[in-house]
């Protein structure tokens, strides 16, 4: 078949360019997989815990939301319960951003046409790219069978799971191979497919807040929508509970349907040109435009949109849910301990609500990487070279793009606050005071969240080309630090790396000026070492 | 005072030595070609009279100034055409023309919509649908538009066609009517040989020559073509004669500059019939600087090359262009 010539070639270009990246999701997920279930089965040791464990998180709407429906008191059950669908997200966004990586970028950057004009076939590059990714995802599937298997857990469950996980990345291949032909930059496929995962995660949560706790109360029968959502397919696998293995078909088929649409939308349209045209602009610049700031908040301002509008959605969502909380805690002693420990504090409620301001402050973090790593990728671009060579000083450059990314993450933390305050406001009565009170509160995470811009604009001024890697990988670090250090009983000053450690859990805690002060003065100071250092750097480098 | 003046420039990247001593001079009002072969250090050069890179030693002063150091001031009375021009993706054109001039320091509002209309720019797409010509376009516009004193354009026109080359070219010649300067760097011999007043060409780090086109033409060659009366003989002896050899009753050799007298006193006495003299092409000047033997081009001004270099293959200009082994470099 000659469209297909060069597929090896090309897949053996692929697994080259990413063998460090595939190498970490390969082994990665079946490493964190075998740490989380060795902690839960810690804390979840016998029959008694895991039977109050699965009434209490089927009867949970939060529970059901976040952590998708409970199929029985298996401890099998419960570490699926409690991994899967962080593990399914990871999985279904590598998926994602490898495929984008390895279609609609290369026809972005040009070095697709290099290849095309070689002996290669029209299908070969896409093909290429979804043999190694849907390899990846198998492979890591086996690997996480034997993670599971190895950690004690009965082997058909585990297949079952890992296989479950799998799907979700096959399934988000899939998706992304077609968001790949719609969009012409990569930048727009992966916002796409991205905004397919989040609607994915919306439906489960909807299906499974929507399902039916069983007879027993140990299980929940989920309801349509998470049978739409490719994340929730791998619930209804029911790994540990009576597996239905034919469920497991829908992610291939998925994995055709969407191979065959993108083979079609590729066969109807020319290299480098996408399916959703690009509008035409204005022929001259409005004046806000021309200045530093005015271009930042310009390429800001659709990221930032995108992220308002996600923040809020899962705010208000959060803070109703936080009322339902207390019969939550009421009839589970291990959840209150273990969110204790994320929050600490006497008063649940409170400690839910700090809890979950931390969580977002975590996920602001990655706005403020992101829009600060467009710095870096002007640079890669050659863009920032331009720029530069105009009347604009390097350090009015950089600072401008500390100062956008600042403001932008005041704005969703306060968002993630009243969000959540106007949340739980709304069902305790008093919607204003909650906001204005959990407002305040969030805000009270902005040093942190300095930290973490001072750690990336220091990654870009002393290893500019590690920025990427360097960035995500610190945030990473502190997100499991975060999340899983106390599971996994790490020591203290492992904890104290993270700057989120230092930071008050209010309204769980009285607030403290000490910690935010320090975490500023280190966030001034990166950023200070950041700049001096890009100030005397090569451009590009 | 000059412009541009670097003076022994090093500068490396790691175990490169990308820039190894290089020179250059350019004066105030003139349009200076930078000439060299790819990966020679053209752009490493421009990017350091930006101060965008940091030299690793040497000198250089660009309107008197130290281009690190005081590059903010000087970027207000410099504009930048870039090598490899990208833009901001999500701009229109005409945003990304409006936002490097402002950057810079302001544009001239009506000579920027008369550029767009000549180089028929369409200024409301989007910058990540434009083809690399129209990039290119976008920061020529950008660039013509503001009234500075010094143009820096590496490669400016590599991906323009032959009509919109003609309106760059009409560009530069406005700029330096009114007095600015123009550093050129450049590929397509006929624009060096239409717009610069002086060039400079640069091998491996180095500078190898600098001049005036003619004074350079007389650093090469003039192949000479003879027919004579009687057979030709003691040409070999004479001082600055190459290669002479006889094809059909007629003579070739090549002869440096100022060694032709010597020669044609010689000839008269054989009773000369026709005669064709060729000076060298300027592709022929610098296939002799672009080519692979470093010792015969890197000798300087002064020196007469021990070896014929790539620029005399073929002793008339019609087997000149026929043998040129890289006649491709236009
Ligand atoms: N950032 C860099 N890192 C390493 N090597 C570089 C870098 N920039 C340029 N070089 C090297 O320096 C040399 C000169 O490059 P350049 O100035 O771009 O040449 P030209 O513009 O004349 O084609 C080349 O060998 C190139 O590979
Ligand atoms: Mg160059």
């Amino acid at each position: 078949m000659s469209a297909l010539t060069g597929t090896t070639l090309l897949a053996r270009l692929v697994l080259r360019r990413d063998r460090i990246r595939l190498a970490i999701w390969v082994l990665g997920t079946p490493l964190l997989g075998y740490a989380l279930a060795g902690s839960v089965a810690g804390i979840y040791p016998d029959q008694e815990t895991r039977q109050g464990y699965a009434t209490t998180s089927a009867s949970s709407l939060v529970a059901r939301a976040f952590n998708g429906p409970i199929h029985g008191t298996d401890l099998g059950a419960v570490v699926v319960a409690e991994t899967y669908v962080t593990l399914a997200l990871i999985v279904a966004l590598l998926s994602t951003f490898a495929v984008t990586r390895h279609t609609r970028q290369n026809e972005e950057t040009g070095r697709a046409e290099l290849l095309g004009a070689n002996v290669v076939g029209r299908y070969a590059p896409l093909t290429a790219a979804l043999l190694v990714i849907v390899g990846a995802n198998t492979v890591a599937a086996v690997l996480l069978t034997v993670a599971l298997a190895g950690a004690g857990l009965p082997l058909a469950g585990s297949v079952a799971a890992a296989a479950a996980i799998g799907g979700v990345g096959v399934a988000f291949t899939a998706i992304a191979a077609v968001t790949a032909q719609l969009s012409v930059t990569a930048r727009g496929a992966n916002a796409l497919a991205a905004a397919t995962v989040g609607l994915s995660f919306v439906l489960r949560a909807a299906g499974d807040v929507l399902g039916e706790q069983s007879a027993d109360g140990t299980r929940v029968r989920s309801a349509w929508p998470s049978w739409i959502s490719p994340l929730g397919w791998g619930n209804q696998v029911r790994a540990f509970d009576g597996e239905r293995w034919w469920v497991l078909a829908l992610p291939v088929a998925l994995l055709l349907a969407g191979v065959a649409l993108a083979y079609a939308l590729a066969e109807r349209r020319d290299q480098g040109a996408g399916l959703i045209a690009p509008r035409r602009g204005p022929a001259t610049a409005a004046p806000r435009l021309l200045s530093p700031t005015g271009l930042a908040w310009r390429m800001q301002r659709g990221t930032l949109l995108g992220w308002a509008v996600g923040v809020a959605v899962l705010g208000l969502s959060m803070g109703v849910a936080a009322d339902e909380f207390d019969d939550m805690i009421d009839a589970n002693p291990a959840a209150a301990e273990a969110i204790n420990a994320m929050g600490g504090g006497a008063d649940l409620i409170n400690a839910y609500l700090a809890a979950m301001l931390g969580l977002f402050a975590l996920t602001i973090g990655a706005y403020v990487v992101q829009a600060l790593l467009r710095v870096r990728g002007d640079e890669a671009d050659g863009v920032l070279e331009a720029a530069l060579a105009t009347a604009v000083s390097r350090t009015r450059w950089l600072g401008t793009q500390v100062l956008a990314a600042t403001l932008g993450a005041i704005a969703l933390l306060l968002l993630a606050g009243v969000t959540t305050g106007l949340g739980y406001g709304i069902v305790t009565g008093d919607p204003l005071g909650q906001a204005v009170e959990l407002g305040g509160a969030a805000l009270l995470r902005l040093p942190a969240l300095l930290v973490i811009a001072g750690v990336v604009t220091a990654i870009f001024g002393l290893l500019p080309r590690w920025s990427v890697a360097l960035s995500w990988t610190a945030l990473l670090v502190f997100l499991l630090l975060g999340q899983l250090g106390a599971v996994l009983e790490l020591p203290q000053a492992a904890l104290n790396v993270s700057p989120y450690t230092h930071v008050p859990a209010v309204p769980a805690v009285d607030p403290a000026a000490l910690p935010l002060v320090v975490l500023a003065a280190v966030a001034a100071a990166l950023l200070a070492v950041g700049v001096a250092a890009f100030r005397h750097r090569d451009v590009p480098s | 005072m000059p412009v541009i003046s670097i003076g022994n420039l090093v500068k490396t990247f790691g175990a490169i030595r990308a820039l190894d001593g290089l020179d250059l001079h350019v004066e105030q009002g003139e349009v200076h070609g930078f000439l060299g072969p790819n990966g020679s250090g053209k752009s490493t050069t421009i990017r350091i009279l930006l101060g965008l890179l940091r030299r690793d030693s040497g000198d250089a002063q660009v309107l008197g100034a130290d281009p690190w150091r005081d590059a903010v001031r000087l970027h207000r009375r410099l504009a930048y055409v870039p090598g490899d021009v990208s833009l901001w993706p999500n701009l229109t054109g005409g945003e990304a023309i409006d936002l490097l001039g402002q950057l810079r320091g302001g544009l001239d509002r009506r000579r920027r919509d008369e550029l767009l209309h000549r180089f028929d720019l369409d200024p409301t797409r989007r910058c990540r649908t434009y083809s690399k010509g129209n990039r290119q376009k976008v920061a020529i516009v950008a660039a013509f538009s503001s009234p500075v004193e010094l143009y820096v354009l590496d490669e400016p026109t590599s991906g323009l066609d032959p009509l919109m080359e003609a309106v760059f070219q009409d560009e530069v010649r406005r700029v330096k009517q009114a007095g600015a300067t123009v550093l050129l760097s450049s590929h397509v011999l006929a624009e060096v040989e239409a717009l610069c007043d002086r060039v400079s060409i640069i091998r491996e780090g180095r500078t190898v020559e600098s001049g005036t086109l003619t004074e350079l033409r007389h650093l090469t060659r003039t192949a000479v073509t003879v027919e004579t009366a009687r057979p030709v003989t003691g040409l070999d002896a004479l001082p600055g004669v190459h290669d002479v050899h006889e094809v059909d009753g007629r003579t070739h050799l090549e002869v440096e500059p100022a060694h032709l007298d010597e020669l044609l006193g010689q000839l008269i006495r054989f009773g000369v019939r026709a005669l064709t003299s060729t000076p060298p092409t300027l592709e022929q000047l610098f296939l002799r600087h672009y080519g692979d033997d470093p010792a015969a081009t890197a000798t300087g001004a002064a020196a007469v090359p021990a070896s014929p270099g790539p620029a005399t293959v073929g002793a008339s200009d019609v087997d000149a262009q026929a043998d040129a082994p890289r006649g491709g470099a236009r």
